[in-house]
């Protein structure tokens, strides 16, 4: 496969009154043709920089960038007509009209302005395309940013957060369109927040934390090397839970204990619970195997997974493993 | 050249840069309007009828004057004792003059009216120009064009460009109707004599340095407004530079006794400009004495030439920067 899109040792750094900030710290990304690509990461971990950087907004510090094989931001002039992108929340002029505004990029890129009505019917805003843009919800706006990214026609599409502010039925709408998108050839990187769309809609993922790569490959790739050796167990009914429980964990299991099963976290070798379970003449009815979900990996990886009675800081990531874990 | 018409197409939508526009259109014509309105053409009959409100009071001066003189005598001490002193005004100090409605003399008049054209266009491209892109820094609408085409001086450049073409034709385009508009005032309501090639080109180079002054406004506006990102940027530059260095650095130079204080403050730089040289004269400083005059206060002349260099260099300078800091600094 061509990589769309590649970056390798990315830096940038803020500096402030409290010192250096390391926003980006030798990130890398390859995002190849005709792929959806989601690109993960919590807030102020450097997605949007790194976005931003990648379109020429922001300058790097260090770090190399080429988009459809033109090095970039030197060459992005040239590339530009074919990169639709949006950054960060929807910005638009609101007293124009969605035609309008529209209308002016497409004069402004020099792009056929018979797009416009294209793109505004296939966002769904045709029937609220000549109302003022700042009447729009920002779920409306959301789909209005789109439609500004597909008026060129562009071979990579890159949307930051485009689900934010949408409704589930306008979030099934984006999916399909970026899986119509992803079909038609078109290559899509996608930032979100959303874990379970990303792992429906993607093919390939970045995770980023603390401005560096912590995971990327297909999904699947991801999922697989992140496999949680957790197993559910349950007993039959009428068996003491908390003194089998207890048994297993004075063997050295992990045990986290629920209304009607437990789970053993660090169950390598499940037969062991078997074995020990059935040496007390107890049987068990349930043995799964837990898999782990893109919500799993990424809060591991980023350490960024909730704790109890904790409030976890913006730019706060978990030592290996993470808090919590 | 289709970013350049993109631009112009921006501009001449905004609500703001219409409204502004049209807020100076009635200004002008509540202007024309109150001139036409004030001003008349001297005729056989207007002048018959001033003569007459003449005489009638002169009558009446004369009436009170043998009134006073009638009362001084009842009682003098109110009057300082001496009633020899109360006399009429002479039937000539009462001219028909004072009773006509002034006709709008074109040649005498109007350049004063070219002077309050440019200030108020000047004004309302200062404000067009740093809303054109500091609405646009503050939407964000920037930073999309920006996504679009990724060469931000030439993004910066070409709305500039733009900007000032559009203010140069509504400059051209206005004028030339505020020019008509007088001239038809002064033919209906006054005179248009004496309006020979000469004094047309004095008028045009007016005019001229008044679309100068205009032109130069707008991008003082733009550059302030792109500097800081925000048209309100470039109207706090603008309250600063009339609050602090127009009354503050009056008072704070007068107080101190600086010589030729007022060539510090704007408006003799304008008024330089407008009318090709200002003189400030400095009242305290020892007089000059001369074969002529016996003994002058000394005068500095700003020229034109000084004034357009000034605002040349702080439009250049202010630009630069704008144009600068789109080039450096991070778009966030």
């Amino acid at each position: 496969m061509t990589a769309v899109l590649e970056i390798s040792g990315l830096r940038k750094t803020y500096r402030g009154r409290k010192g250096v900030r390391k926003a980006l710290d030798g990130f890398d990304m390859v995002v190849e043709a005709g792929q959806v690509h989601g690109f993960l990461g919590p807030n102020g971990s450097g997605k949007t920089t790194t976005l931003r950087t990648l379109l020429g907004l922001i300058k790097p510090n260090d770090g190399r960038m080429a988009i459809l094989g033109e090095e970039v931001p030197r060459r992005l002039p040239q590339v530009a007509g074919r990169v639709g992108a949006i950054v960060e929340s929807p910005q638009f002029f609101g007293n124009f009209t969605a035609e309008t505004t529209l209308s002016l990029l497409a004069d402004a890129g020099g792009v056929n302005p018979r797009r416009v009505p294209a793109v505004l019917e296939l966002v769904g805003l045709r029937d609220r395309a000549k109302d003022r843009v700042k009447t729009y919800s920002l779920g409306m706006k959301q789909r209005l940013a789109v439609a500004s990214a597909l008026l060129k026609e562009p071979k990579l599409l890159i949307l930051d957060e485009p689900a934010n502010g949408l409704d589930p039925g306008g979030i099934r709408e984006m999916r399909t369109l970026m899986g119509d998108l992803a079909g038609s050839g078109m290559t899509v990187l996608l930032s979100s927040h959303i874990l379970g769309e990303i792992q429906l809609i993607c093919d390939s993922v970045t995770i980023i934390s603390a401005g560096r790569r912590v995971a990327a490959g297909s999904v699947a790739d991801v999922l697989a090397g992140h496999t949680s050796s957790a197993v559910r167990v349950r007993l039959e009914p009428g068996v003491d839970l908390l003194g089998a429980a207890e048994m297993l964990r004075a063997a050295g299991a992990v045990i986290t204990i629920e209304r009607d099963h437990f789970t053993v976290g660090n169950a390598s070798n499940p037969a062991q619970i078997t074995k020990l379970l059935a040496e007390r003449q107890i049987y068990v009815s349930e043995l799964t195997p837990v898999s782990a979900d893109l919500e799993d990996v990424f809060l591991e990886l980023t350490g960024t997974a909730p704790v109890d009675g904790a409030s976890r800081q913006v730019d706060q990531v978990g030592t290996q493993g993470g808090w919590g874990q | 050249m289709s970013l350049y018409t993109a631009e112009t197409r921006r501009l001449s939508k905004r609500r703001f840069t219409r409204f502004f526009v049209l807020i100076a259109l009635i200004v002008l014509g509540l202007l024309a309007g109150g001139t036409a309105y004030t001003h008349e053409k001297t005729t056989a009959r207007t002048r018959a009828a001033a003569e007459a409100a003449a005489d009638r009071a002169y009558q009446e001066q004369l009436g009170y004057a043998e009134q006073a003189r009638q009362d001084c005598r009842k009682d003098p001490t109110s009057y300082g004792g001496n009633c020899d002193g109360i006399s009429p005004p002479t039937r000539d100090q009462i001219s028909a003059e004072q009773f006509l409605t002034p006709p709008f003399d074109f040649r005498a008049d109007f350049p004063a009216l070219v002077i309050a054209w440019a200030a108020l266009l000047a004004l309302v491209a200062f404000i067009i120009g740093a809303s054109f892109v500091g609405a646009e820094w503050n939407s964000g609408g920037m930073m999309n064009l920006l996504l679009w085409r990724p060469q931000r001086l030439r993004v910066l450049s070409t709305k500039l460009s733009a900007l000032l073409t559009w203010l140069a034709g509504l400059g051209v385009l206005s004028g030339a109707a505020w020019t008509g508009l007088f001239w038809l005032i002064a033919t209906l309501r006054g005179s248009t004599a004496g309006m020979t090639p000469g004094a047309w080109q004095s008028l045009g180079l007016t005019g001229l340095r008044g679309l100068g002054l205009v032109l130069m406004a707008g991008a003082i506006g733009f550059g302030a407004a792109s500097i800081g990102r925000h048209t309100a940027a470039a109207l706090g530059v603008a309250i600063g530079v009339i609050v602090i260095f127009q009354f503050g650095l009056a008072i704070v130079l007068e107080l101190a006794r600086v010589r030729f204080y007022e060539a510090y403050l704007l408006p003799a730089w304008i008024g330089a400009w407008m009318v090709k040289s200002y003189d400030v004269v400095d009242y305290r400083a020892p007089c000059v004495y001369s074969a002529t005059n016996s003994c002058e206060p000394p005068v500095l002349t700003i020229t034109w030439q000084m004034a357009g260099g000034l605002f040349a260099a702080v439009s250049i300078i202010i630009v630069g920067v704008a144009m600068w800091t789109i080039r450096k600094r991070d778009i966030t």
